[in-house]
């Protein structure tokens, strides 16, 4: 679970760690009337998204006066703001934090996260502070100074000294380094952090050691014993599909494709994503529904894909183990016929109870299209999110041939792989359009499938009525 | 032959009092040889009862010094699994295999810790994970035991059902199983791809193995890099999470690519250089597995 900034300051203070005196606020009133109450002569309005690069996507700025204030308040309130974690459509910006200016006179940086490796809470550290640290990771890793935390006796005087002597704190400062970096650990094993950044890490013109900014993501799974910590959550800065979806105890991850995948367990669902991706599809979402999925799941699941206005067909992949193929067969049926479905859909079953299931939904009359294995089954939901039938039973001759042509095309696929990364950047780049154009008009569909829909409804009630 | 778990592996179910536990404990006791493996249960408090004929047991040293149950398989609740996992340990048995899935990351932590200052012996296998299977004997965890059969492939895998459409395949192709393990995907956990294929390196019965990772961490890498310098058999791979984006979690805890690392095509390029052969077609496993077999 992510938080935002001024939240991860105010758990940092708790715990002794020093930050600029600073006031969140949701209006561009709160922000002028922060200013004032904070009193000085500069300020430094922030937005507050979960998402890191702000400030090179213009979310912070330093303000000299009052009308500074205001102006970048109101700028920076409600904008898209779009950085490199947010995806090109941006994060709406809802809270401000306005603080007091600093003096910054080094930038350092100092993280720590889970490290598989050495299965501890591993802190890193680099004298290279501020908005470049991935670059300095990526090209100089020499730079990032790392110590393996023991759980038992926490950081060390000698460890935290140490590190802080390697990324330039000068001696004057080093209690105070040493200190925050003991409270920044604490604060981790405390709430049960997954992750957490102080970037930069500032050394002020007198000496002293201040997290300028301050980032944590805790553990979803020890969120049972953190009450305090679940109610910071901030639910406009999720996608409402991944809410939704976390409601109804179902994994979901909106992706920017058209296939809509329902799939038991997280590595088949990645591997099911991973196929259509191949035969030359793209997957709209990832979504595990979990060994235990009711009827009712399924049908929210369902409920959740069909939000979507670019989704163009369904593939529902099942082994089952626990989870029963007759159970799902049921599910997709019931769920088929509650959510009124528009989109083809593709089921594959494969393991517990596979033929009753099978035999559920031939025998439903619903037109599903039923794949033997996860190759078919990638093939035919590819053909019909393209809007070919292949495999719907209407041209059997047909069917082979799109099986070549999709084997052909997963083919070239692999072998135009680029090779050098001027390439794929390129590639990239003509994705990014082709994706954006298709989108619009995916939209365009949407509204015009649904605007049928309506009077489809319409035309329903008015039956319903002349029955009456 | 076979690793980790035979016939003669003696099992003790804690958490044999909740739904899971009981529905698992009973395929298992069904499943070949089932009958005489599954010999113990433990719940806190509930000693003295019995489930299905299985006696039940208030701890675990108790239940394993009164049954010489030397392996043991957790159903328990996150908030009390990983302390299960420690009286486990604490109990000096040869094998834990903990099923349960949301165990937070730091009762891991500190659970690996103290195992590693104790030197202690015990094999852990997950948490999170589906559990280990040999064909035609034994059965401890949530698999589907009707899919298996005995053979000559091992199979390792980070997660369950991509394990069983792997099986699922080698089964197409009339290709039985060693064993097949499930380490998990939690970032701190037991058993690593690498110490698995160790163990498949030594075990006279499989003649090769499919190695199921996914994107995250480095073990695969670890594992490769092993594989060229040591494995005497044939293996292949397959990573899930090719289109898998950067900075999202795709399930599972440890199934995410952060700073740029862990990427399926990092550990892909690794494993071919390292002589596995890879396949992105995740239908393709019992495939590519069948081609590279001497």
């Amino acid at each position: 679970m992510k938080i935002h900034e001024y939240q991860a300051k105010e758990i940092l203070r708790k715990y002794g760690v020093t930050t600029p005196r600073g006031i969140p606020c949701f209006t561009v009133d709160e922000a002028v009337k922060a200013a004032a109450q904070l009193g000085g002569k500069v300020w430094v309005v922030k937005a507050q998204i979960h998402a890191g690069g702000r400030g090179k996507g213009g979310g912070v700025k330093v303000a000299k006066s009052p009308d500074e204030v205001k102006s970048y308040a109101g700028s920076i309130l409600g904008m898209q703001l779009k950085t490199h974690q947010t995806g090109p459509e941006g994060q709406k910006v809802r809270r401000l934090l306005i603080e007091e200016g600093a003096d910054i006179r080094k930038e350092l940086y100092v993280g720590m996260v889970i490290d598989r490796g050495s299965q501890r809470v591993v802190l890193m550290a680099s004298s290279e502070g501020g908005m470049d640290i991935e670059e300095v990771a990526a090209k100089t890793p020499e730079k990032i100074h790392k110590v393996a935390i023991n759980p038992v006796n926490g950081l060390t005087d000698a460890e935290a000294d140490d590190v802080a002597r390697k990324i330039g704190v000068p001696a004057a400062s080093l209690p105070q380094a040493r200190a925050l970096l003991q409270a920044l650990y604490k604060a981790f094993d405390d709430t049960d952090a997954s992750l957490a950044e102080i970037n930069p890490l500032i050394l002020t013109g007198n000496g002293k050691v201040v997290a300028l900014d301050a980032k944590i993501d805790f553990d979803g799974n020890a969120l049972f014993r953190h009450p305090d910590l679940v109610a910071l959550r901030d639910l406009d800065e999720e996608d409402p599909a991944e809410v939704e979806a976390s409601k109804h105890d179902l994994n979901y991850i909106q992706l920017d494709g058209n296939i809509g995948c329902l799939v038991n367990g997280a590595g088949l669902a990645m591997a099911s994503m991973d196929i259509i991706k191949l035969y030359g599809g793209n997957p709209a979402n990832f979504l595990d529904v979990g060994g235990s999925a009711t009827a009712e799941k399924v049908t929210e699941a369902f409920k959740i894909m069909l939000r979507n206005p670019e989704l163009k067909a369904i593939l529902v992949n099942i082994f089952g183990g626990i989870m029963k193929c007759d159970v799902i067969a049921e599910g997709v049926v019931a769920a088929a016929r509650q959510v009124s479905l528009n989109v083809p859909l593709v089921v594959r079953l494969e393991g517990t109870n596979v033929d009753l299931g099978k035999k559920i939904l031939a025998n439903s009359g619903l037109p599903i299209i039923s794949a033997n294995n996860m190759a078919d089954a990638a093939q035919k939901v590819v053909a019909a999110a393209q809007g070919k039938k292949a495999g719907g039973g209407a041209k059997p001759k047909a069917k082979p041939k799109a099986k070549a042509k999709a084997k052909a095309k997963a083919k070239v696929k692999v072998k135009a792989k680029p090779k050098t990364k001027a390439k794929a950047a390129n590639r990239k780049r003509v994705v990014t359009k082709k994706k954006s154009s298709a989108r619009s008009k995916a939209a365009a569909k949407g509204k015009a499938v649904r605007s049928v829909r309506k009077k489809k409804a319409v035309a329903r009630k008015r039956t319903k009525r002349a029955a009456k | 032959m076979s690793i980790l778990i035979d016939k003669n592996t003696r099992v003790m179910t804690q958490g044999i009092t909740g739904k899971t536990g009981q529905f698992h404990t009973k395929t298992g006791k069904e499943y070949a040889n089932g009958k005489n493996c599954y010999v113990a249960g433990v719940t806190p408090k509930k000693g003295g009862q019995s489930y299905e004929g299985i006696p039940i047991f208030d701890t675990v040293k108790e239940a394993k010094d009164a049954t010489g149950a030397n392996v043991s398989v957790i159903y328990v609740p996150p908030p009390y699994a990983a302390a299960a996992i420690e009286e486990a340990v604490d109990a000096d048995l040869d094998l834990v295999i903990c099923i349960t899935e949301g165990i937070p990351v730091r009762d891991m932590v500190r659970l690996k810790y103290k195992m590693e200052q104790q030197h202690s012996r015990t094999v852990l296998v997950g948490p999170n994970c589906p559990g280990v299977i040999t064909p035609d004997e034994i059965k401890i965890g949530i698999m589907p035991g009707h899919i298996h059969k005995k053979g000559p492939i091992g199979v390792v895998s980070r997660s369950g059902t991509l394990t069983y459409e792997a099986v699922g395949q080698l089964m197409e192709l009339g290709l039985g199983q060693s064993s097949c393990v499930g380490i998990g995907g939690d970032p701190v956990n037991g058993l690593k791809h690498i110490d698995v294929m160790k163990m498949f390196n030594e075990d006279p019965q499989t003649e090769a193995v499919i190695m199921v990772g996914e994107i995250g961490g480095s073990n695969e890498e670890e594992c490769a890099r092993w594989v060229k310098a040591n494995m005497k058999k044939p293996v292949i791979g397959f990573i899930a999470g090719v289109t898998a984006p950067p900075g999202k979690r795709m399930g599972h805890a440890g199934a995410i690519i952060s700073g740029g690392k862990g990427t399926a095509a990092e550990k892909l390029a690794v494993m071919e250089e390292c002589g596995i052969k890879t396949t992105k077609n995740p239908a393709e496993m019992g495939k590519l597995l069948k081609s590279v077999l001497r």
